[in-house]
């Protein structure tokens, strides 16, 4: 009797979840997770607004990042901010970050720099996760001397304070008369990328020898699988979390380290706009014009956290161990 | 204890041979003409043939990396290009003040990172937890380059004529007189070895006016010292506090922390006695790990606050181009990086005795 007694539409409500979860793909699950973390959806806030910024840098900007304003009204050395809104004189023209010691437009700079920034971090990471994973892989795979002898390779390098070995990569790099070491941002970001090599090595190794010996390998090798089939279909799909996570964190790390490279001199060049050679090409003149050191610095901490609080967050959201 | 400390030490060996290898390799590259570099421009022929002789530089490259090993075993570092004066000089002068930069640096990221994440966990989820570690993470990313800058500005800028002034450089005011260990104790005929170790430590300002009894210096040296010190400490001391806390979190969901409630022990023992300790054992190798961190943040933070050390010294010798020292000073951080990780690994098994059985 009690089925005839509930009403039509709470039946309904009833039905409803069961329609809502029919499907639940590996992708859409992981996305799922990955917005319920706090950390994870403010960092991919942070870093949406810096890549906006980096894309738009042209339109959002007034001046070229590298042009000297002349002769614009108000315009001399190290000028402080000017915004109109803020009180600032109209007969003066508005730089919300004020000028550098070249008389160009601050905000202009940092907002190509996010361009630079982010080119860097992608490009250094990725580099790193390629030979990284691929040095990993082969090791794992292979065992035996050959791991031995890569995985001792990356002891070594791991044996560094990482800054010290990437400076004196670069400087080697520089100093090298190849057209290929040429510019010194570039060979700042391969010594960086060099020096974060074992980290992607490690993770693709551990991942290797912990799936190698399950049975659906097993069966792919039963029905013929070449070794190179194996590592890269059956293997390597296995190992992306922790490499997608580490890779992530990884960007904040290169970000920060190139951009120290810069500011030590040894990395972008004038008239590059670049966080870290900014910030360095002023540290004398901090006291006469903060904001030029300010607000390069700001956006440099900022896309670090951005990149920072999405691997942590990537790492709560994927890492099964840790839902409790 | 004592196996795993000599197996320790021996797994160690092949790294640091693999470091001075690398190390040799890389400078080997380097391009220039050595004997001219050294001698000037103008040298012969026939003196340059005669120096490269000397050095060793037309022998085989093995027989080379031979007796680069043999000059390190016994000491010799090489001479530098520029100061004209062996390396194992400048370490004795510079080394010490990157090892205080280091200790205060270090002391500020334990006591502040284990403070904070002990008190975050206890409060876990409050506004208290959530700000710590809104902290925590800012603290990571913020750059010691840009934090040094901002926090001189801060101090010795905007905040000047008030108490809370700081000098944003040097290791002493102008005016404060320091004196040397050979100096305050009379010892001045001493030489050798003995006098390298006074000259070491005196180098050391707040060391060593701390054991002469020199106060005036001592209490500026530790003013010096507070803004290298906190823009060092930073990066590691937001490390330490999430790792206190997340540490915390794990022990005080155990088992015995609940015996140890029941048993009606006060909830101010529980977590300062039960917990903390147990929970300190990963703590003990996140210090240990960003040691390597407090080195390279030590090149960024004495070129920034004008501090006499090793990594100002790097990066000098850097844009002056001077290898030999590069090679020495990049050849002596890794290996004190490698033998701090040795003894963080031996003082972690010492308090964990589950590790030495592994």
């Amino acid at each position: 009797m009690s089925a005839t007694t509930t009403p039509p539409d709470q039946a309904l409500v009833l039905e409803g979840p069961l329609v809502a979860h029919a499907p639940a793909s590996l992708w859409r699950d992981t996305v799922r997770h990955v917005l319920r973390q706090r950390s994870a959806v403010a960092g991919l806030v942070l870093l949406g607004i810096i890549i906006l910024a980096a894309v738009l840098a042209d339109v959002l900007t007034p001046y070229d990042p590298t042009d000297q304003l002349f002769g614009v009204a108000g315009a001399q050395r190290l000028a402080p901010p000017c915004i109109h809104l803020l009180g600032c004189p109209e007969s003066q023209a508005q730089w919300v970050m004020g000028l550098d010691q070249n008389n160009r437009d601050v905000f202009s700079r940092v907002l190509h720099g996010a361009r630079v920034s982010l080119q860097v971090g992608v490009v250094t990471v990725s580099f790193a996760i390629v030979v990284g994973t691929l040095i990993g892989a082969v090791a794992g795979y292979l065992g035996g001397w050959v791991d031995n002898l890569l995985m001792r390779l990356m002891d070594v390098l791991l044996a560094f304070p990482a800054l010290v070995l990437a400076i004196f990569l670069a400087v080697t790099f520089s100093s090298l008369d190849l057209p290929l070491f040429g510019d010194p941002l570039f060979n700042a970001m391969l010594a960086i990328g060099i020096v974060s090599i074992p980290v992607y090595a490690r993770v693709m190794r551990a991942s290797v020898l912990s799936i190698r010996e399950r049975d659906f390998v097993t069966a792919s090798r039963a029905l013929g699988e070449s070794a190179g089939g194996i590592l890269f279909r059956r293997v390597l799909p296995n190992a992306l979390t922790p490499l997608i996570v580490q890779g992530t964190l990884g960007i904040a790390t290169a970000v920060l380290e190139v951009a120290a490279l810069s500011f030590l001199g040894i990395g972008a060049q004038e008239p590059t706009a670049e966080w870290g050679a900014m910030i360095g090409q002023v540290r004398n003149l901090m006291f006469q014009a903060p904001h030029l050191v300010l607000f390069p610095g700001a956006a440099l901490a900022l896309s670090v956290l951005g990149f920072n609080l999405l691997g942590d967050g990537l790492r709560d959201a994927l890492d099964p161990r840790l839902n409790r | 204890m004592i196996q795993f400390v000599l197996r320790r030490i021996l797994l160690s060996l092949p790294v640091i041979f693999g470091i001075v290898f690398l190390v040799f390799v890389l400078t080997r590259l380097l391009p220039g003409d050595p004997c001219r570099a050294a001698l000037g421009e103008r040298a012969t022929a026939a003196v340059c043939d005669a120096f490269i002789h000397r050095y060793g530089l037309d022998l085989p490259i093995p027989q080379q990396f031979l007796s680069y090993l043999g000059q390190l075993v016994t000491g010799d570092l090489g001479r530098s290009i520029r100061q004209g004066r062996p390396v194992a000089a400048i370490l004795v002068e510079r080394m010490p003040v990157t090892l205080e930069l280091t200790f205060f640096a270090l002391l500020f990221a334990v006591i502040v990172g284990v403070g904070l994440g002990r008190l975050a966990a206890r409060r876990r989820n409050s506004p208290l937890d959530v700000g710590t570690m809104v902290i925590a993470n800012l603290g990571v990313s913020v750059p010691v380059f840009v934090l040094g800058l901002v926090l001189a500005y801060l101090f010795a800028v905007v905040l000047r004529g008030t108490p809370l002034a700081l000098p944003p450089s040097g290791s002493l005011a102008s005016g404060v007189q320091h004196k040397a260990l050979a100096d305050a104790w009379g010892m001045t005929d001493v030489t050798g070895f003995p006098r390298a170790v006074m000259d070491f430590v005196s180098h050391m300002v707040i060391l060593s006016s701390l054991i002469t009894g020199q106060w005036a210096p001592f209490l500026d040296g530790l003013k010096h010292m507070i803004l290298p010190a906190v823009a060092l400490g930073t990066i590691p001391m937001a490390i330490i506090a999430r790792m206190t806390r997340s540490s915390m979190l794990d022990v005080l969901g155990l088992d015995y922390i609940r015996t140890a409630r029941a048993k009606g022990a006060p909830e101010r023992i529980v977590v300062g006695r039960h917990a903390f300790r147990n929970a300190m054992l990963p703590v003990v190798t996140v210090v240990g790990l960003s040691l390597g961190a407090l080195l390279s943040g030590a090149v960024l933070t004495e070129s920034i606050f004008l501090l006499p050390g090793i990594g100002r010294t790097l990066f000098e010798a850097i844009q002056g181009r001077d290898y030999i020292v590069v090679q020495a000073l990049t050849l002596i951080t890794a290996i004190t990086y490698v033998v701090i990780n040795l003894l963080v690994d031996i003082s972690y098994a010492y308090l964990d005795p589950r590790i030495r059985l592994r």
